[in-house]
């Protein structure tokens, strides 16, 4: 067994279930429940934003998620197989043409939006 | 030191604890290794064992290799490596030792050989800060600076100072690591999860014995 081969068979195990994610995509907006640890207490945070960049690499999936939070970009890389990711929901499906939205941290107002993906239709 | 191995570094990921922290992992093969020379006290003066890991064809293998590892009834070994063992009584030639000698193990010393970075110059070498990069600095922005007067007090003479830190090779070079948290074994595939990065490239050959000292935070961890 080659050595790339060995290492995803030893964190096989840690893979999430494909099931537990739905189909998201980027230029998604998305809902990142993740649980956040404070001494004993866990308590879950939301993060709304747009998925603007994902790498898939076996346990090392993350995803890049963006939100403008008082007017100043926030974003966050969340490992996609981590056990604290409690959900992952869609929440509006958007329209991207390249695999990663870095051109949005440029964009300033309302065109900082993306066009809505409509089902069936390849706008 | 009695529980040692040799190894092979297999690569790095990324592994989930269970109470959801994410560490980085190296991952190692450790073993399995054979047993292909005892010294006791009365032959050699002192206690150890000599491992023998991963077979090397016997046409690559040099006759008196084959014919050393012969003698613990095994095919010749690429690496071989002794370590002192406060008796060897209940050991014996061509025992084949594995990973699950690792079980009750939390903490181990990797010993490795660092990737080779070729000559370098000071800063990249020792963290020297180079000069500056205006103020009439022509031409020597990455330089070490002085390294001795002509004529100091200090007793060294007008010579710089045995082991001067300068540009030379770096690199390549024997580096342990100590008191590595082990993460996981996998005794199938005689497989070493360890937190963190450990010394060389991948498929490079490391030393994997048990921890031989530990600050205080670890060695409560242990008991």
């Amino acid at each position: 067994m080659g050595s790339q081969k060995l290492v995803e068979s030893i964190t096989e195990n840690q893979l999430r279930d494909a099931d537990f994610f739905p189909d998201f995509h980027v230029g998604d907006t998305i809902n990142v429940h993740y649980t956040i640890v404070e001494g004993e207490k866990e308590r879950i945070q939301v993060f709304q934003g747009v998925l603007i960049g994902q790498k898939s690499r076996g346990v090392n999936a993350t995803i890049t998620v963006r939100r403008i939070v008082a007017n100043e970009g926030v974003e966050r890389i969340f490992p996609l197989h981590s056990p604290r990711i409690a959900k992952l929901e869609v929440v509006r499906q958007g329209d991207a043409r390249r695999a990663k939205l870095y051109f949005l941290r440029d964009r300033v107002g309302k065109s900082r939006r993306l066009r809505d993906r409509r089902r069936g239709l390849k706008n | 030191m009695s529980k040692a191995l040799l190894g092979k570094k297999i690569g790095m990921s990324r592994y989930f604890l269970e109470d959801g922290t994410n560490v980085p992992v190296t991952i190692v093969e450790a073993g399995p290794c054979v047993i292909t020379q005892i010294k006791s006290e009365e032959t050699d003066g002192y206690n150890a064992i000599q491992i023998g890991y991963e077979d090397v064809k016997p046409s690559r293998a040099t006759m008196p290799i084959i014919g050393h590892d012969a003698k613990a009834g095994t095919a010749p070994k690429r690496f071989h490596n002794e370590c002192t063992m406060e008796n060897v009584d209940d050991v014996e030639l061509g025992q084949l030792l594995d990973v699950s000698i690792f079980e009750d193990v939390k903490y181990v010393d990797i010993i490795g050989t660092s990737k080779g970075k070729g000559f370098q110059g000071g800063m990249k070498r020792h963290n020297f800060k180079g000069l500056e990069a205006s103020h009439g600095v022509k031409r020597a922005h990455r330089r070490p600076g002085s390294i001795n007067g002509h004529a100091t007090n200090l007793g060294t003479g007008p010579k710089p100072k045995k082991g001067k830190r300068m540009p030379g090779h770096m690199g390549n070079k024997r580096i342990t690591c100590r008191s590595i948290e082990i993460i996981n074994i996998d005794t199938d595939r005689n497989l070493l999860v360890v937190k963190g990065a450990i010394p060389g490239a991948n498929q490079g050959m490391v030393i994997i014995q048990q921890a031989k000292r530990l600050n205080r935070k670890k060695t409560a961890a242990v008991s």
